[in-house]
């Protein structure tokens, strides 16, 4: 074993696997016509406290751990894992894993180098999250309650939670690779309801997070504007008239509204998709997808960022992946069975959940490069359109390219200005035709605050997403006004 | 070195692991305390063409401890969970709750049920042992025959997501220091189809599953291929319509789905928040008299049946929308104590999280004749056969999601149409109800039939 303060070293005295056991386990799990085998090990610690009817009812703390083991034969993989991190049951669930793949054994050896550190070091948090005490978030809570219902008499409920993990993953595969790496992550949520004339209610939700130290959340100057924001969505909503249904220019704001990216065109690049030829960019590499000037990136490498990983759950150290160039298609998101497939590089995609799953190609921050229009001057631009401010979720389906999403905050542009906010808004288009509609990017880009949650095939991973602000040129506008 | 301790042979039964956990709790300074212990099996297989995909084989424990703890007026609660099931990892999770409780603010709510507790278990049909001698290659035959019968339905099918078939052994143990202890086990399995199609360089896909407890009621493979394969191909040469008000029929899928954001709202704990646009309607006419909505934690073979809830409270059925009135939420302990009422046997709950209240087995009652006698009624209209994205506002009612189906004209399907959404509110929508088709199908624990709305806004090109 290495020096005891790495993240491979601290698995090695906790559950006593080292080098050989790991070289044991990939070699049963080897015995066979198999491509690549990997041990992925986790132990996790989540946390969260969460506030509402003005009172920190409750808090809660899990812990995830176990070992997946995974044998890949051409296309095909077997996968078995155990809640236990012992060398009976990684032995037990390397068997299985390669008696998936039928036929003669090869007779694997394997030697691990390492274990070797990331290369990258995205989030030094000192303190782990999940170690901060309870009564600091308990404290937290309270005055985020307190100064809500100070803002306004019609904030009527006040929900609010602080949800912590600590991440600790290794991986081990058959190519000798030894990695791991701990993965801390914040999220802080405030959603308020406000209730006006007549009954009334509208909902209004504001969050933060990242893998950052929770201290960076508990000052008032990091809070309070998520909070104040919360607070404002709801007020405007209630004023809110029914949307409008047809098709308009449209024009995003900055930051979450990035969303679009990852519905319309994110998840259609990743590799299984392409590699099955199933998605509606397959073999469009080279092809003009978007307008002139539109850029799209995938980077796993921004310090502190809720999608940022240091390696993925394959070992791969995360980069900076250039999917669209100046409106043509260059790239897709790869894991390490995909790229093999399709004769690519691996992108440092391959995420998933937990142990008990399977890796697959996941975004992990994905966002549009800033154009050089005034945002303010795209607004003018507009005689008669919708501008959304920001979104709940979105959905896409990836063989016909269809994908939808919702506003929740969304307003009339009547010759070039805010007129009414709009309820109940909701976006829909196809994603290879989409972008090729963009007519203005602002110089304004941001990235979203770091709450994004992606779900594909049943498995949920954190994810960031950014946008300047753009002008889409007549998207239909799901609403109930004629 | 902890191994030793984390070996399987330290590892305690489910019912030994409970009852540990309440002592531990207990000997820690807990007011009270309950457990759950919730054990898996499970397999998953996927196929695709002619190949095995995938084969996922897991075994889970997982033991969560909620305890409550004295204070000024009220108790204080946390949650704690693990899948370390050692004797000295339950002690010290057993305490981490109890110290973690301390932390929280007392709720003159909280509190585990007094009383009312499950006296008799009925056997409700939740597995078949003989299902247990299926092998993975029984499993990977399945999801082949499925993935055949997309496959081969039409040449204009030339590619699949592939099919998989899965399946789960589950044993469930409860036990609270309120007196009450009960176990149970259940299978559930599922097959599912995903065919591509395409025509003219445009290609579509649509999904059809069928899940149950047991084998012998599981749709046959050769079903849910095919039906899966008439799904997608219906789809092919879809195009966007103009945006109109017209009458709008949701086959039983889609109907399905709009029950699912409908039970949402009737969640004691949407109810008591507020955030719910149904909280004021208890006893009020909410939908058409046409519309009967049911929630039965006993149905024979169900996916969400139980015979006790997440607090080791009986199920029951529970009528919750008569001839359109609204009569019953959806109701655990804490929700219910917060509106003055009794839980309905509806907390929802896995070993790692806390009790909400939720659906066991959820239904819209049927009316009579299929999807055809429904569409004949209509001149002209929309068909929708599927919904995405997530355009509802459980709050206000607001609903406004991605839909495809068919354009209808004079009783029958003109042409497929994709690319358009359909809009309204839902509260609304329900109220305007004008027919209900005999085919009620399940999926899962929520089912629907057909139903017609007589008007909702689409918009499209």
């Amino acid at each position: 074993m290495s020096s005891p303060n790495t993240p491979a070293a601290a698995f090695g005295a906790r559950f006593g696997i080292g080098s050989r056991e790991l070289e044991r386990a990939l070699g049963t799990a080897l015995e066979g016509p198999i491509d690549h085998a990997d041990l992925f090990f986790e132990a996790s610690t989540q946390d969260s406290v969460s506030l509402e009817d003005g009172i920190v009812k409750s808090g809660d703390r899990h812990l995830v751990q176990g070992v997946g083991v995974r044998a890949v034969a051409g296309e095909k993989q077997g996968y078995a894992h155990a809640d236990d991190i012992t060398v009976e049951a990684l032995q037990l669930a390397a068997g299985t894993a390669r008696s998936i793949a039928a036929g003669s054994p090869r007779g694997g050896t394997v030697a691990v180098r390492g274990p070797g550190a990331p290369a990258l070091d995205l989030y030094p948090v000192a303190l782990s999250p999940t170690d901060v005490p309870v009564a600091t978030k308990v404290a937290l809570l309270d005055a985020i309650d307190r100064y809500a219902r100070a803002k306004d008499p019609r904030i009527v409920q006040v929900m609010a939670s602080v949800v912590c993990q600590q991440r600790n993953l290794m991986v081990a595969a058959s190519d000798g690779a030894w990695v791991a790496d701990v993965q801390p992550l914040v999220r802080l949520n405030v959603q308020v309801i406000a209730q006006g004339a007549e009954g009334r209610r509208e909902v209004g939700y504001q969050g933060a997070g990242g893998r950052r130290a929770l201290a960076e959340f508990l000052q008032p100057s990091s809070w309070q504007p998520l909070v104040d924001e919360a607070v404002r969505l709801a007020l405007v909503n209630l004023d809110a008239r029914p949307c409008p249904a047809g098709a308009f220019d449209v024009v995003l704001g900055p930051g979450w509204p990035g969303v679009l990216l990852h519905e319309a065109v994110g998840h259609g690049l990743e590799g299984d998709f392409n590699r099955k030829g199933v998605s509606a960019f397959s073999g469009r590499i080279g092809q003009r997808v978007a307008a002139p000037g539109v850029s799209v990136i995938d980077d796993g490498t921004l310090p502190g960022r809720r999608g940022s990983l240091n390696v993925d759950d394959e070992g791969t150290p995360t980069g900076r992946t250039v999917l669209i160039e100046d409106g043509i298609l260059v790239g897709y998101l790869h894991d390490r069975l995909n790229a093999r497939l399709m004769g690519h590089k691996p992108t440092g995609n391959g995420r998933r959940q937990s142990y008990a799953h399977l890796p697959m190609p996941r975004m992990t921050n994905t966002f549009m490069l800033a154009g050089s229009d005034d945002p303010h001057e795209i607004l003018r631009s507009v005689k008669n359109g919708l501008y959304a401010k920001t979104f709940g979720g979105g959905q896409v389906d990836i063989t016909s390219g269809k994908f939808v999403f919702s506003a929740s905050e969304a307003y009339r542009i009547v010759d070039g200005a805010l007129a009414e906010p709009l309820r109940g808004a909701s976006l829909i288009g196809n994603g290879p035709d989409v972008l090729t509609r963009v007519s203005r990017i602002g110089s304004d880009l941001e990235l979203d605050l770091g709450v994004g949650t992606c779900g594909k095939d049943g498995q949920s991973v954190p994810v960031g997403v950014g946008l300047p602000t753009i002008r889409v040129d007549g998207l239909t506008v799901g609403g109930t006004e004629r | 070195m902890t191994s030793s301790a984390l070996s399987p042979q330290a590892r305690l039964s489910g019912s030994n692991a409970v009852q540990l956990a309440l002592e531990r709790a207990r000997a820690a300074g807990a007011h009270s305390a309950d457990a759950v212990f919730a054990e898996s099996d499970a397999l998953e297989v996927r196929v695709r063409g002619t190949q095995v995909d995938t084969v996922s084989q897991s075994r889970e424990r997982t033991l969560g401890i909620r305890v409550f703890a004295d204070g000024p007026g009220g108790l204080r609660s946390a949650l704690t969970s693990s899948s370390d099931l050692s004797r000295a990892a339950i002690a010290r999770l057993a305490e981490d709750s109890v110290a973690l409780a301390r932390a929280t603010a007392p709720d003159p709510t909280a509190g585990l049920p007094a009383d009312g507790f499950a006296s008799e278990l009925p056997d409700l049909a939740l597995f078949d042992p003989a299902d247990r001698a299926l092998t993975t290659a029984d499993w990977i035959a399945l999801a082949q025959r499925a993935e055949d019968a997309a496959r081969g339905f039409d040449p204009r099918i030339t590619n699949s997501e592939g099919a998989s078939a899965s399946t789960a052994q589950t044993a469930i143990c409860y036990g609270s220091s309120a007196g009450f202890a009960g176990e149970y086990q259940s299978a559930s399995h599922s097959l599912y189809a995903q065919p591509v199609a395409a025509q003219d360089g445009a290609m579509q896909t649509a999904w059809w599953a069928s899940a149950s407890r047991t084998l012998a009621s599981l749709d046959s493979p050769e079903d849910v291929g095919r039906i899966a394969a008439e799904r997608t191909l219906g789809q092919l040469g879809a195009r966007r319509i103009a945006t109109c008000e017209a009458p709008v029929i949701f086959d039983a899928s889609a109907a399905r789905e709009l029950l699912g954001n409908f039970a949402g709202c009737l969640s004691g704990y949407a109810v008591y928040r507020g955030a719910s646009f149904l909280r004021e309607k208890n006893g009020q006419q909410v939908a058409s008299e046409r519309v009967t909505i049911v929630d039965d934690g006993r149905r024979r073979g169900g996916l969400g049946s139980k015979p006790f809830d997440g607090e080791g409270q009986p199920t029951r059925r529970n009528l919750l929308v008569e001839g359109g009135v609204l009569r019953s939420w959806l109701l655990d302990t804490y929700s219910a104590r917060k509106l003055g009422l009794r839980s309905t046997g509806n907390a929802a709950r896995h070993a790692g999280g806390a009790p909400s209240a939720g659906p066991t087995n959820l239904w819209i009652e049927p009316g009579a004749g299929d999807l055809e006698a429904l569409l004949r009624g209509l001149e002209r209209g929309l068909l929708v056969t599927g919904m995405f994205g997530h355009g509802f506002n459980p709050v206000t009612g607001d609903f406004s999601r991605g839909a495809r189906g068919f354009w209808i004209e004079r009783g029958a399907r003109a042409y497929p149409v994709e690319e358009i959404t359909i809009a309204g509110n839902l509260g609304e929508m329900l109220a305007n109800v004008e027919a209900l088709g005999g085919d009620l199908r399940f999926l899962g624990s929520l089912g629907a039939p057909s139903l017609r709305i007589a008007r909702m806004t689409i918009a499209g090109a």
